[in-house]
């Protein structure tokens, strides 16, 4: 049994603790325990019954806890209280915990370590590594997070919107050590997406497809960021495209349009261009219209005056800049970029180096300095 | 989340607030005060889930170099003066800004002589994150 497979259990394994009575904080520490026992143990002694396995003992660890930590009456009453009543429910156990992790009382960042930990089947070890932080740092943050959703009750109506973001986030960012946090996030999203029957969560995995399609061709072998332009597109995997594709065409059919939809079908429009100089533009910012109608959102003005310079020239694409906000994040590198397309040489070059002393990521940084460079190097000659 | 230096300075930065002595001019009482209070505040970060690091130097520094094919590093100093002096470092993952400028102005707080905070400045530094994936 590979690990993907052991982490799909979790979720389940403490849905019946809760439903033989244990409360959410300790049945998840005690899943916890077990899964670390089952990393350890099951390459050498795979049990015949994987989910009875960690079941038994992760209701023993919890048995343990609470005989440490109190009354011997509360545990007689537990156990007394046996299997739970009524046939078990895998999936509203697993979309609850979805929930609960996502609760909008927690942080984003506390909301994604929960996440992770109860329904991902992570270890702390393995999130703390993906966000660069002690393991005990992690720890405290899961425990904390789990002090805060305490008094909320499982069977509590959920809100769907934050479980997506939660995902999103997961897919979006944090560092791939030991587990890859995309694969996670998709896999996680194709769970939600199988229990909710809603648009919005089957629009955000064929976002995330379509942009996962693009990894092999997103960075140099050293790390660099290759922009979309200058991808080499026979690296695109196709098999990914046309899934992305199809449960987005799906859904859109649906005519629920939602934010997700909208920057899936951004992507669709680029995944769907042989070449760059063959993306269909005017659609592209169409939809930037739309996800702007939707979201509100300075980036997505950002983003959709870059589809404007592309669709009606650098001109249009300035004018529609001049109505985003200067703080937005990302500005000065796309009025570079704009700069550069209108013939402004020497502007573009002091704009990318401004844009790169700015830029809040390492990748991001290096690509605007070299734009830089390359502008000054022309203005040399 | 996102992570941030705290850069504790020997020497440099703004002007002083308030005047005190250098720390090995103060009691022990007092020094141990000043230690406790940046300990506490880092366990209580570690409570918060927000304590990543922290580390403290040595003010002995010394330049070193490349210095040509086949010829060993070239060394310069310990300086006695100059300008600026790291003494340590925190780095935190905070959920804002806000948060970061928050907990850098306790650590400000520590005290000095006479267990009266010492007002120091800190010198508070993003780092540089992995780049986003979705950024159309």
């Amino acid at each position: 049994m590979n690990e993907t497979l052991l982490r799909e259990l979790i979720p389940a394994v403490t849905g019946v603790l809760v439903r033989r009575g244990a409360d959410f904080a300790t049945a998840e520490d005690a899943v916890q325990e077990a899964l670390i026992r089952a990393l350890a143990t099951w390459p050498k002694n795979p049990p015949a019954d994987p989910k009875g396995w960690l079941i038994t003992v992760a209701w023993r660890k919890f048995l343990d806890t609470t005989r440490t930590e109190s009354s011997r009456h509360a545990r007689e009453a537990l156990v007394a209280a046996g299997p739970p009543p009524g046939p078990a429910d895998d999936t509203a156990d697993t979309l609850q915990l979805y929930f609960l992790c996502a609760h909008p009382s927690l942080t984003p960042a506390s909301a994604v370590a929960l996440t992770l930990r109860a329904v991902g089947g992570l270890t702390t070890r393995q999130i703390a590594e993906a966000y660069l932080v002690p393991e005990a740092t992690m720890a405290q943050r899961i425990s904390r997070a789990k002090r805060t959703v305490s008094g909320v009750r499982l069977d509590e109506p959920g809100d769907l919107a934050t479980v997506l973001r939660v995902l999103y986030l997961v897919f979006n960012e944090g560092y791939s050590g030991e587990v890859d946090l995309a694969d996670e996030a998709i896999r996680l999203t194709r769970q939600v997406t199988s229990m909710t029957d809603d648009e919005e969560a089957s629009g955000l995995l064929a976002l995330m497809l379509l942009h996962h399609a693009r990894r092999a061709a997103r960075t140099t072998p050293n790390g660099g960021l290759v922009p979309l332009a200058e991808q080499d597109r026979s690296r695109w995997d196709t098999a990914l495209i046309a899934e992305g594709v199809a449960i987005l065409q799906a859904d859109l059919a649906r005519d629920r349009l939602g934010e997700y939809q909208a920057q899936a079908a951004i992507a669709a429009l680029h995944a769907d261009a042989q070449t760059a100089e063959e993306t269909d533009w005017v659609q592209i910012v169409e939809w930037y219209d739309e996800l702007d109608r939707l979201t509100d959102n300075p980036v997505v003005r950002l983003n959709r005056a870059v589809a404007v310079g592309e669709a009606d020239g650098a001109q249009a694409g300035l004018a529609a800049l001049e109505q985003v906000d200067p703080v937005v994040p990302r500005r000065t590198a796309v009025e570079a970029y704009l700069r550069e397309r209108s013939g402004e040489i020497a502007l573009a070059a002091r704009l990318y180096g401004d844009a790169a002393r700015a830029a809040t990521n390492l990748a991001e940084r290096d690509h605007l300095t070299r734009q830089a460079a390359r502008l000054h190097s022309v203005l040399r000659d | 989340m996102a992570k941030y230096l705290l850069l504790k300075h020997y020497r440099g930065g703004p002007a002083r607030v308030v005047d005190f002595d250098p720390i090995d001019r103060w009691t022990p009482t007092e020094i141990d005060a000043h230690v406790q209070y940046m300990n506490d505040w880092a366990a209580k970060l570690e409570g918060t889930g927000e304590y990543v690091d922290g580390q403290a130097l040595s003010p002995e520094g010394t330049f070193v170099r490349y210095d040509g094919e086949g010829r060993p590093p070239v060394t310069d100093g310990p300086f006695a003066e100059t300008k600026d002096l790291i003494a340590g470092w925190m780095v935190i993952d905070v959920e804002t800004y806000e948060r970061a400028l928050e907990l850098a102005g306790e650590l400000s707080a520590a005290p000095g002589p006479d267990g009266k905070p010492i007002y120091e400045w800190l010198e508070i530094r993003p780092f540089l994150t992995a780049p986003p994936t979705i950024t159309e």
